[in-house]
C-alpha cells in the first residue's frame, strides 16, 4: 500500500471533500487529524517491517476490520490486502465474515465483576485456514479476533500462543498496535458519518465558530 | 524494529488482580519484557515523546515500535488535552471512562475515572458510572455522552444519528460531539492495547 501526505484516511472513508463542512470541522483539531493519519502511516508504511511484514499487516486488518463491519473502513483494508495477495485476502475475508459477531463480551476475572461477565462466539481458526495461511498468520487472527470482540479476556495464554506460533515481542507490540488502532480508525469514521448529515445542514462553520465559548466549567489541563 | 531479536518469554506475575471498577490506583504489569532503559536510542525518546515516560514499563514495552508510539501518543494528547475550544475535560474523560466499562479495562477506568472527578468535582456520579455501568442515572447531559461513546464502543457499531440528536439536545455543538467520538473512539484503541500486553494489579489497599 502506498500512502500521501496529500491522502487522508479519515476523509476517505468517511467521505469528506475539501471545503465540506465536515472538512471544516476536522481542521479545527489539526493535530487530531494529522497524528490520526501519522497512526496509519506508521503501522502500513513503516520504517521498518521485519518483526510484522506489511503482507500480514494488511491481512490481519482486512481480518478486524470486515469482522467488525461491513462498511467503508472495511472495503478499503479489503483492497490494500487483495491489492498485496488476493488468494490470501479471499480467505481472511471468509474467516472474517464466518467470525463477525457481537461484543464486546467475555469473563471477567476481576471477581466482583463476574457476574457481569457475558458469553459470545468466541473464534478458532479451522485447519482448512491454518493450512492455506500458516500458523503465524492464523494466530495473528485468533488474537485480532479476542482484541475485538473480548478484550477483556486478552490474557498470558494469548500472547504464549503468538510467541509460539513465531511472533517476536516487537512483533506482538505491532500487532496489538495495529488491531487497536483499527477499532479506533474505524469508530472515529462511522460516528463522523452519522454526524455528518446534521453538520451539513444545521452549522455553518463560520458562524460556528464565533458562538463557542469557554464553558464555565472548563478547567486547565 | 529495534528490540531484542532473542525469543519473546511471557512474564508470569503474582501480584492479586483488582476486584472491581475502582478509582483506586491500579497497578499494571506487561506480558513481554519491556527495553531496558540503557538500550533507549534517541528513536526510542522521539517515540516516547515525553522522556520521563521511560520510567514506565508500559511505554518501554510499547516502545519497541516507536513510531507507532509517538503518533498514538501525540493524537491521545490533542483528544484529551487540547481544551482551548470543544468538549470540556471532564466530559472527554467521561467518555473515555464509560468505553473503558463497556470494553472491561479495569485500569483505563481507573486512570480516566480519577481524571472525570477531578475536573467535574462529581465523584459521587463518576462512582455511580463505574458501580453500575453504562445504565446508571447521570443526569440527561452525562447519560447522552455515556450513551453516545457506549454505542461507539459497542460491535456492531451502534453509533447513528439518534446519538447525534440526543448530544445536541444536551446543548452539544459540531465540535463537542466531534470531541465525544474522537474520546470513546479513542477508548477503544487504549483499552485493547492495554489489555492485550499486559494486565492489571490490584490497587495497594485491595490488597490485603
Amino acid at each position: 500500500m502506498t500512502t500521501s501526505e496529500l491522502i487522508d484516511v479519515v476523509d476517505d472513508l468517511v467521505g469528506v471533500r475539501a471545503g465540506d463542512p465536515l472538512d471544516a470541522l476536522r481542521r479545527r483539531r489539526p493535530v487530531t487529524r494529522d497524528q490520526l493519519q501519522a497512526s496509519y502511516d506508521a503501522l502500513f508504511a513503516p520504517l521498518d517491517d521485519t518483526a510484522f511484514p506489511l503482507d500480514e499487516r494488511v491481512l490481519v486488518a482486512a481480518f478486524a476490520t470486515r469482522s467488525t463491519a461491513d462498511d467503508a473502513t472495511a472495503a478499503f483494508y479489503a483492497d490494500a490486502a487483495a491489492a498485496v495477495d488476493a488468494r490470501r485476502t479471499e480467505i481472511v475475508l471468509a474467516e472474517a465474515s464466518a467470525a463477525a459477531t457481537a461484543g464486546p463480551f467475555g469473563a471477567y476475572r476481576e471477581d466482583g465483576l463476574v457476574g457481569e461477565s457475558t458469553e459470545g462466539r468466541r473464534y478458532e481458526p479451522g485447519i482448512a485456514a491454518r493450512d492455506a495461511l500458516g500458523e503465524r498468520l492464523t494466530a495473528a487472527l485468533a488474537h485480532a479476533h479476542l482484541l475485538t470482540f473480548r478484550p477483556r479476556e486478552a490474557d498470558a495464554a494469548a500472547q504464549t500462543r503468538l510467541v509460539d506460533a513465531g511472533w517476536s515481542a516487537d512483533g506482538v507490540v505491532t500487532l496489538s498496535q495495529l488491531v487497536s488502532f483499527l477499532a479506533f480508525q474505524q469508530r472515529v469514521a462511522a460516528g463522523l458519518r452519522a454526524l455528518a448529515p446534521s453538520v451539513a445542514v444545521s452549522a455553518p462553520v463560520v458562524a460556528e465558530s464565533v458562538e463557542t465559548s469557554a464553558s464555565p466549567e472548563e478547567v486547565s489541563a | 524494529m529495534t528490540g531484542t531479536t532473542t525469543a519473546a518469554v511471557v512474564l508470569t506475575h503474582d501480584a492479586p488482580h483488582p476486584h472491581a471498577f475502582t478509582r483506586a490506583e491500579v497497578g499494571w504489569l506487561p506480558w513481554l519484557e519491556p527495553l531496558s532503559v540503557d538500550e533507549l536510542t534517541e528513536r526510542h525518546y522521539d517515540g516516547l515523546v515525553d522522556r520521563p515516560r521511560a520510567s514506565s514499563d508500559y511505554f518501554r514495552l510499547l516502545v519497541r515500535d516507536p513510531e507507532i508510539l509517538r503518533a498514538r501518543t501525540l493524537v491521545d494528547k490533542d483528544i484529551f488535552y487540547n481544551t482551548a475550544e470543544g468538549l470540556p475535560r471532564a466530559e472527554r474523560e467521561l467518555a473515555a471512562t464509560a468505553a473503558s466499562r463497556v470494553n472491561g479495562c479495569v485500569f483505563c477506568a481507573s486512570v480516566h475515572a480519577r481524571f472525570a472527578t477531578h475536573f467535574s468535582k462529581a465523584p459521587e456520579l463518576v462512582d455511580r458510572l463505574l458501580v453500575e455501568g453504562i445504565d446508571a442515572d447521570l443526569g440527561e447531559r452525562w447519560n447522552a455522552i455515556v450513551a453516545a461513546a457506549a454505542a461507539l464502543t459497542a460491535t456492531p457499531l451502534a453509533f447513528d444519528e439518534t446519538h447525534v440528536e440526543r448530544l445536541r439536545a444536551v446543548g452539544l455543538d459540531d465540535l463537542e460531539i466531534s470531541d465525544v467520538i474522537h474520546g470513546a473512539a479513542f477508548f477503544n484503541w487504549a483499552n485493547r492495547l492495554m489489555l492485550s500486553i499486559g494486565r492489571p494489579v490490584a490497587p495497594p489497599e485491595d490488597a490485603s
